[in-house]
Order: C-alpha cells, then structure tokens, then sequence
C-alpha cells in the first residue's frame, strides 16, 4: 500500500523504476507519440526552410566580400536606392494585382462550373485546370512568344480589329500588365478549384431557403453565397498572395525584370542583385523584404478567419 | 391567405420518369392538408412545385386565384420550412427571421415587431441573438417555423419539418404546430412521411403513392373508410390485417372462410353491399384494435370469437400485440395489458366485424 492508501505494484517502488516508469508513460502520451512521427517532416523543413532562411538572415548582415558584419548596412542602402524603392512598389501591385484578378476570375470559373451539370462538369474542370499543370517556366515561354514585338500572335488579332500594334514587353505599363496577365491565366485555375470546392460546400436548401425569402439571384450572392465562402476565399487569398509575392520564373523568363528594371518583383531583384551581380549578403537582404509584407496580410487575414469561426460558435 | 388548386400536375423528370402523375387538389382557405405516403410517392416533389422550386411539367397551379407556374417561388408569396431547418448558419436567429422582410424592404420597426410577436408565439425570444449553431434542433425547427410567420405568407409549407427530431421531441413540435396553425390559420401544406403525424395535425390528408392521390379525406374518414388496399395499409399503426378469405353463403348470411377452423360471419348489414362478390376469393381486413380480447358482458352484436396461439408477444404498456399467423399470414391482435398472455398458449379473441374490410385482389379496391 502507498502513502495514501492506494495499492502500487507487488515489488516495493524504489526512485529507479518510478523514473523508468514515467519514461514509459512520457513515450507512451499521444502527444510524444505524435511528435516522434511528425519528427522525419520536422528535420526536412529544418533542413530545406529553416537552416536556409536563419542562413540567409545571418548573410544579409554581412557585407559584399561576407568578411565582416554591418548589422542592418544592407537594408539601409536598399531602402536609400530609387530602384529597390521601385521594386517594392512593383512587387505590390502584382501580387496585388494578380491576386484580385485571379480571386475575380477563379470566383466567375467557379460559379460557371458549378452551374454545368455534373455529367460535362469533370471535361471542363479538367481542361480549365491545364494553365496551372503546365511548368510555369514552359508556359510563359509561350506566352513571351505571342508577346513579342515582330511575330507577336497577340498584335496579329488586334490588327484584325484594326487596333494598332502594343508593345507588350516594351513598355513599362504594357510590360507591368503583360506579367500579371501571365500570372493571372497560370494562377486563376487554383482560384477556381478551391472557390469550387467551397460552392459545392453550401447546401442547396440554403438557396432555396433564400429564393422563397425573396432574394433575387444576386442577392443570394451577396447574402448566402459569399458569407458561406469567406473563409476559403481568406484562406486562398492568403496563399496566393504568398506564393506571388514570392514569384520569381514569370518576370525571370518574360521580361528579365525589364524595361530598366521596372518590372522586378524581389524574387527576380534579389536573384539579379545576389547571383548575377554577385552580392549575396545583399540579395539576401531583398529576398528578406518580403516577410515583414507577408507577416502583415497573413496576420489580418488570419485574425479575420478566427474571428468568423468563433462568431459562428 | 389563400386557396390554393392544383390541376392535373404532372411532373416528369429527363428520361420520362413520372414523379407524378396528373394530380388534382383543392385546398381552401385555412386548411392544414397534409400530404402523405411512402418514400418515392411524389408528395415532396408536389409540395416543391408548389414553392415553385421544381418545374412543372403539366398542369396548372393556382394560389389565391394566381397562375403561378411561370412566377418565381419569391414572388408567390409562400413560406416554408425545410426538413434540415435551411437557417442561414453566418446570420443570428434575429437576422434568420427578418431576412426575408429585410429583402422585401420592411420598415425596420416593422421588422421588429414581427420578429419579436414571432418568437413571443414560438417561445423563443430568449434566442434572438444566437448564431444557428448554438442551438438544439428543436430550437432550429422554431427558429425556421419563425421565419416563415413572420412573413405573414400566403401559404405555409412544411417539407417534412420533424423528420431530424427525436421521438419525444417530434411529439412536442407537432403539438407545437397545431397550435401556431390555430393561431396564425395560414392556410398549410405539410409532406410528411408519417401517418402519426398525418392523422394529427391535418384537417384533411392526402395520401399518395407512386406519384397519384389515393385518398383525400378527413383522418377519421381515411382510418373508418379506405378507398383502396393502400390507404387501408398505410393508415394505422400496426397496419391493417389482410388475410385471403372466400365469401360465402351460410344460412341467410354471409361468412367469409379463411380456413376451415376459422369462419366468420359477416354482419346482416353488409350483406346487400357484398352478395355479388359472393364466392370469390378476396382479402380479410380487420385492423389489430379490433382484434381484441373478449369482454365478459360484451352487448355489441357481430362479435365473432376464435382462438389462436401467438408466436410473439409485446407488451406496450398500454397495450400488448400479439402476433399469430393465419395460413402463412402474420396477424397482429392488439390485447389490453390486464389480460395474461403467453407466447404458444391458446388464447380466445374477438373480432368487431362490423369494422371488417373486404378488398378485391384485383384491383385492390374496399369493396
């Protein structure tokens, strides 16, 4: 009998087996358990996320030759420099961009989707899923192709329409345009299946409910459709945003951050500053600008989430 | 409020599948008609052509002296509340009730004051303010029973409204709906798969089956005279008895003869309306309330007794069923607890054949 009264195993409990036995019981909690499975998937995003970004971090402090430490020199420089100033401003309105215009597109294919009778439904997603299949790198090589000045496939149909030829690529508004446009055909199928997913989430009597309520088509929208999806339509924007801020093989390939690096987004800036011009520590320091924007919208976005989830308890 | 007719409404889905096959209904103004019948038989999908949420394949329907068959369910002015309840789960049980007035553009106060008599009738005032998922199911069904009074319709259509309750709770709501009907008396069609909850509530019941109205009547007249074999079988619970049976002549009556032990006279009343059916074959209907244990003082005539030893005994508490079989025919007698029974022991029964059925088998109609 223990202390307080309890019946403990035959053998009298000596401060030996008491700490083997809580061993065992720590290796067998759930959460141990949990954590000794998940540790492979720990050490990889350690190895290729974590190590790489502290990495980077520490190189960003370092100056040109990586011989002595400047502390934040690198980002001073960056944010005296009229470029880089451009850069931030570009890199904005593209991800920018590119997000609303795939939101808007992926939300219009989702909805038309929708509507197609299950039977033709799988043709069409699956055809509509292509932009997003094809490597990126391929298919906006294709697309520089039809933006070219002298065989452009694009100006041959405007001049169809008598509309005289566009510079796509040469022009800094045109060009600015021109990587959107590709990002937005490459990137609204992902738009599509996740709003399709979500479209197909709202139950029909909901709709029904509302059509007897009296609402109109639009007014179902506005008022079931929409309030049913924002969580996805949140969570979607948030990864978009993250993955074309982070952009790199659109610009790279289409216009090489051109016309005078006034369409560089950081990915493409930071690889010209640290790999072709050949100071890492201060691409390092570019591809670092990155995360205070992307920290700022993760965290608006996310509060919104968490607060519709614990309103709708 | 409104009448509303339903002429020769058909429904035919891609393929020429009929769901339902020409129906004619009319419901007057105040009625609470409840449409009932086995899963398949079209009575949902009549009640959606109503809301105008199917199409109608033929036929007309009329509300308050409307066509409505081109008129969008917005614009018919109905209300109705959903098996699954259909509550907008990101709007408060206030915004639920008041969103269709709010479409409809009602004065704010207006929209108050509706709301807030419709929760006073529902009981749930104390509810205004919570989100769908917050509350229990019963609480659910109020809150869309809510929704569609506010709206001061038309018409009421309830589309299975208790199907997701429990059995306790079903019984409460249903009690629940009488009573709003009886306040409110919007006129109110109600598809319901369950003839409990048919006899109950309704003024009059419409029982379908494959995609036709079999009977329409007042419950009494449904459970006292059924049309057809289907609506004897379907209303009452346990279902009616049938049993192969002769008609035959003995003396200056009739009997009918299921087996050579078990002969029962039919009442000198019936005798006119089954002497030409003489000596066919055709089925014994008797429902188990009137397949009884025998009263000592019985005075009613056209008491039959035989004996029989049941298989299977249940006892209710209210009552106990016992099951025998006839000629391989289960039949279920429904005894008072007070009697002792026992499974394999004879027991003496009594037949009120006064509220005997005869059915021809081929056309399955009471004669």
């Amino acid at each position: 009998m223990a202390a307080d009264g309890t019946l403990v195993a035959g053998v009298p409990a000596s401060a030996s087996t008491g700490r083997a036995n809580g061993l065992q019981r720590f290796a067998r909690r759930r959460s141990t358990i949990a954590f000794l499975m998940t540790l492979p998937l720990i050490a990889l995003i350690g190895g290729l996320v974590v190590y790489p970004a502290g990495y980077a971090m520490w190189l960003s402090t370092l100056n040109r030759r990586m011989t002595a430490n400047i502390g934040l020199g690198n980002f001073e420089l960056l944010l005296e420099n009229d470029t880089f100033r451009a850069v931030i401003w570009q890199s904005c309105i593209f991800a920018v961009g590119a997000v609303v215009l795939k939101a808007l597109i992926g939300f219009w294919l989702a909805h038309m989707l929708h509507h197609i009778p299950a039977k033709g439904q799988r043709k069409w997603r699956g055809m509509l899923l292509v932009p997003w299949v094809i490597p990126p790198a391929l298919s906006t090589l294709g697309w520089w192709w039809m933006f070219d000045p002298s065989y452009s496939s694009i100006n041959w149909l405007l001049s169809i329409f008598a509309v005289p030829a566009v510079p796509w690529l040469g022009e800094p508004w045109w060009a600015r345009l021109s990587v959107i446009m590709v990002n937005v055909w490459y990137g609204s199928p992902f738009f599509m299946i996740m709003y399709l997913a979500a479209l197909k989430s709202v139950p029909d009597q909901l709709y029904e409910a509302a059509a007897i309520d009296g609402a109109t088509g639009w007014q179902g929208l506005r008022y079931v459709t929409l309030p049913m999806m924002q969580n996805i339509i949140s969570i979607t924007v948030l990864f978009s945003l993250i993955v074309t801020f982070a952009n790199y093989d659109i610009v790279r390939v289409l216009t090489n951050g051109g016309p005078r690096d006034l369409t560089q987004v950081f990915a493409s800036y930071a690889f010209q500053v640290g790999i072709l011009s050949g100071n890492l520590p201060r691409g390092a320091a570019v591809s670092l600008f990155m995360f205070p924007v992307l920290a700022v919208f993760a965290f608006f976005i996310l509060r919104g989430i968490n607060r519709r989830n614990k309103e709708q308890m | 409020m409104a009448q509303v007719h339903l002429r020769k409404i058909v429904k035919e889905y891609e393929g020429g599948v009929q769901a339902v096959k020409g129906i004619d209904l009319d419901i007057a103004d105040h009625e609470f008609v409840v449409l009932v019948g086995p899963s398949g038989c079209g009575k949902s999908t009549t009640l959606r052509m109503i809301a105008g949420l199917e199409e109608i394949s033929g036929g007309e329907i009329d509300i308050g002296g409307t066509i409505v068959n081109d008129v969008p369910p917005r614009d018919r002015d109905i209300a109705m509340v959903f098996q699954n309840y259909a509550l907008y789960p990101h709007m408060t049980v206030y915004d639920n009730m008041a969103f269709g007035l709010t479409l409809r553009k009602f004065d704010k106060a207006e929209i108050r004051r509706r709301v807030e008599n419709a929760a006073r009738i529902l009981d749930i005032g104390m509810l205004l303010d919570r989100k769908p998922k917050a509350l229990s199911g019963g609480q659910r069904q109020r809150v869309a029973m809510g929704r569609a009074i506010v709206r001061d319709p038309k018409v009421f259509l309830f589309d299975e409204p208790l199907s997701n309750l429990d059995a306790k709770l079903r019984v409460q709501m249903r009690t629940e709906i009488k009573k709003v009907h009886q306040t409110v008396r919007t006129t109110t069609v109600y598809v319901t798969h369950d003839q409990v909850e048919a006899m109950t509530l309704a003024d009059r019941v419409v029982v379908m089956n494959h995609g036709k109205i079999e009977q329409v009547g007042p419950p009494q007249e449904l459970y006292h005279h059924p049309r057809t074999r289907f609506v004897a079988g379907f209303i009452g619970s346990p279902s009616m008895n049938f049993i192969p049976a002769r008609l035959e002549e003995a003396g200056s009556g009739l009997v009918v003869r299921m087996t050579d032990r078990a002969v029962l006279p039919v009442p000198a009343a019936r005798t006119a309306r089954y002497a030409a059916h003489l000596g066919r074959d055709l089925l014994f209907g008797i429902r188990p309330e009137h397949l009884t244990e025998p009263h000592p003082n019985e005075h009613r005539p056209n008491i039959a007794h035989f004996e029989a030893a049941p298989e299977v005994v249940e006892p209710m508490g209210m009552e106990t069923l016992l099951h025998f079989w006839v000629e391989g025919h289960e039949i279920c007698a429904r005894f008072d607890p007070a009697v002792e029974v026992a499974p394999g022991k004879l027991a003496a029964m009594a037949v009120d054949m006064d509220q005997m059925h005869l059915i021809d088998p081929k056309t399955d109609l009471v004669l």
